[in-house]
């Protein structure tokens, strides 16, 4: 892994849906799912992108391969500005960054064979002709650990383990060097979590891959990136390494979060406090002024609803959105 | 002194599909003391729901049937009573509360109906009493402003509110069991947080005993004090839960506590992850269900189904071979 240099670039991004309503369609408000956020991801590197539904953690996965049309900011992939690329130059481009989904039953077109889809990037991009897709399909297939011979098969002959296999081949049949794993492993039982991830650290070492990583399972993040990034409600209120975040978190959020994560050994409950978050996260289309926090944070200040705090680096690769972060109200864990 | 609350033996259910009869649960045997909370655990299809539901005979019967087994509550046999019978310790004496609240509320009802309606039905309280009962309970589950929000409707409040009320509910007559099935599945982190913390703090006011079922390890840990693991339609381990997490025993336990990423751990381990998957149950097994996934797997594992049995004090497990040495049990 070369240290440093940096893939995937990410410059105050946003993405507001816009809300219609009455007879005229008139545009009333929008959804601010992705509110400017910036971060860097090197090149080998995981990063990991946790936080609650609707923090709009996927919404940014998808807006940075350009599947919504971003309203604000910048993604550069290797110096190239994706949402300036014409449509033709968008989609070559798209043999560089994949995405892996979530559903491993949604995702996969019932009535395709596993070979079709497997060999449809090979086939749209023409990387491959005649015999070469199927030696290419083997190949794949053998990467994630599927036995080729149940090439004719459909998807609905597999286990949700093996489909998430099948969406992982789909996207490195063009040997992507960025993707995008959007909740992989949500859908699956616990005893299949563990090889998928395996999985990804076992493709990751050998095909050099960048991954951001999203999900909601703090500790299965945690296990699988280099670095990690804390949303809620749009923004990214903390981004540190991954021991350094776990170990001693700034924002409050960050603490609340960490502090909820059920841990599968009972003596840790004997010892451990509990922050318990008051109340529910606020609608993204109207989102509380000054610190998108503030409503449920134990430690806000009137102040705190006046401006929104700048995501600075508080310490060498530590960065946090939070007035508070050097407070002494903030104690450290 | 622990008093025994529900006595479940032998207890078995099959469901009847187009591809054949599905073996769903294949004998499952437990005790409930009172104010104990029990958390059974498993993966989805290892017949976990499926045992807890068919105890209170909520099973669509057919396609699904009980076959055998008897559940004593209280010197009564749950699955000889007749469908009126039934009725009346659901809700009352046994409330369960399930995954998803929002397709467990009506969308049409208030509220303050659907909490009404048990306390009516169950308690014989009038509309007042009811009215005033509901608003206490809300209070009890932590929802604001209680009275005003009687009279809204289920898609006014958020998840993690309508699985207050759900508990709410399933607590308005006072239950002695509460079985809860994956009640915090559907939620984010910080509000199961919430959900769990609710639960613990009712259970030491109102003295109920639980059933908690989930796939979450780390959710079992925090609430259980026992906890019973589910496989192929078996228990194939239960102990008290700190003996589970300390010793697990059965290679699949041992598995699926080892698959879970430490929190605190620094380097970067591989996980340890168990190859294959859970089996199809269109056959009663006759050998371990385990077995073709066991890395300790004998001669015998492929032959014979092991039983549940004791190995120390209160910690039971469905195994040949003693995990610890390594060979096959006497």
């Amino acid at each position: 892994m070369t240290e440093n240099e940096v893939l995937v670039r990410v410059e105050d991004l946003k993405m507001h849906f816009p809300i219609y309503r009455g007879v005229i369609q008139r545009q009333v408000g929008s959804v601010r799912a992705v509110d400017g956020i910036s971060f860097n991801i090197h090149r080998g590197e995981t990063l990991g992108l946790v936080g609650e539904s609707g923090c709009g953690k996927s919404t940014t996965g998808r807006t940075m391969l350009q599947l919504y049309k971003p309203t604000a900011g910048k993604v550069f992939f290797k110096d190239i500005e994706l949402s300036s690329l014409k449509n033709e130059q968008m989609r070559q481009m798209r043999k560089n960054v994949q995405m892996i989904f979530q559903d491993p039953y949604a995702s996969l077109n019932p009535r395709m064979t596993i070979r079709d889809i497997i060999a449809e990037p090979i086939v749209a991009f023409g990387t491959a002709s005649g015999k070469e897709i199927d030696d290419r399909v083997n190949e794949l297939m053998g990467l994630v650990k599927l036995d080729p011979d149940f090439m004719q098969r459909y998807p609905h002959e597999f286990s949700g383990g093996q489909r998430q296999r099948i969406g992982i081949a789909r996207a490195l049949a063009n040997n992507p060097s960025f993707i995008v794993c959007d909740e992989p492993i949500s859908a699956l039982d616990v005893s299949i979590q563990a090889q998928v991830i395996n999985l990804f650290e076992d493709l990751q070492k050998e095909l050099d891959l960048t991954y951001l990583f999203i999900a909601h399972d703090l500790s299965m993040v945690r296990h699988i990136s280099d670095r990690v990034a804390v949303m809620y409600l749009g923004i990214t209120v903390e981004l540190a390494d991954r021991n350094e975040i776990y170990s001693n978190p700034i924002h409050p959020y960050t603490k609340a979060l960490l502090s909820a994560i059920p841990v599968a050994d009972p003596s840790f409950y004997e010892t451990r406090e509990r922050i318990v978050l008051e109340g529910d996260v606020p609608s993204p289309a109207n989102p509380p002024s000054g610190c998108r926090f503030r409503t449920r944070c134990p430690i806000a200040e009137g102040y705190c609803a006046e401006s929104r705090p700048e995501f600075r680096e508080i310490m060498p690769g530590h960065f946090v959105e939070c007035f508070k972060a050097d407070h002494p109200d903030n104690k450290r864990r | 002194m622990t008093i025994e609350i529900l006595n479940v033996k032998g207890l078995e259910t099959q469901f009847k599909t187009p591809e054949g009869i599905v073996h769903a649960v294949n004998g499952v045997d437990f005790k409930l003391n009172e104010s104990e909370t029990l958390g059974v655990v498993g993966e989805s299809g290892c017949g976990k729901s499926v045992s807890m539901l068919s105890i209170l005979k909520l099973i669509p019967q057919p396609p699904g049937k009980i076959v055998a087994g008897n559940a004593m509550f209280k010197e009564q046999d749950l699955l000889q009573m007749s469908n009126e019978e039934i009725r009346h310790v659901r809700g009352g004496q046994i409330s369960m509360i399930f995954q998803d609240p929002m397709t467990s509320l009506n969308p049409v009802m208030t509220i303050g109906k659907q909490l009404a309606e048990p306390l009516m039905l169950h308690m014989g309280f009038n509309k007042e009493q009811a009215r005033d009962r509901s608003i206490e309970l809300l209070e009890l589950v932590g929802i604001p402003r209680a009275a005003d929000r009687l009279k809204d409707y289920p898609h006014q409040y958020s998840g993690g509110m309508r699985q207050r009320v759900m508990i709410a509910m399933a607590l308005s007559c006072a239950p002695q069991i509460l079985i809860a099935d994956e009640p915090t599945t559907a939620l984010d982190v910080t509000i199961q947080a919430q959900i769990v913390e609710l639960v613990i703090r009712l259970r030491e006011e109102l003295g109920m005993a639980i059933i908690w079922i989930t796939h979450d390890l780390g959710v079992v840990a925090s609430i259980a004090h026992r906890v019973a693991v589910m496989y192929g339609g078996f228990i194939i381990e239960e102990a008290p839960v700190k003996e589970l997490y300390a010793n697990p025993r059965h290679p699949y336990t041992i598995g699926l506590i080892g698959s879970l990423p430490q929190i605190q751990e620094q380097g970067r381990k591989r996980l340890y992850s168990i190859e294959g998957m859970p089996p199809m149950l269109y056959q009663k097994p006759r050998s371990c269900p385990f077995s073709p996934r066991c890395r300790w797997v004998k001669e015998r594992c492929r032959n014979e189904n092991p039983l549940l049995e004791s190995i120390n004090d209160g910690h039971k497990v469905a195994c040949w071979v003693d995990t610890v040495t390594g060979s096959e049990r006497a």
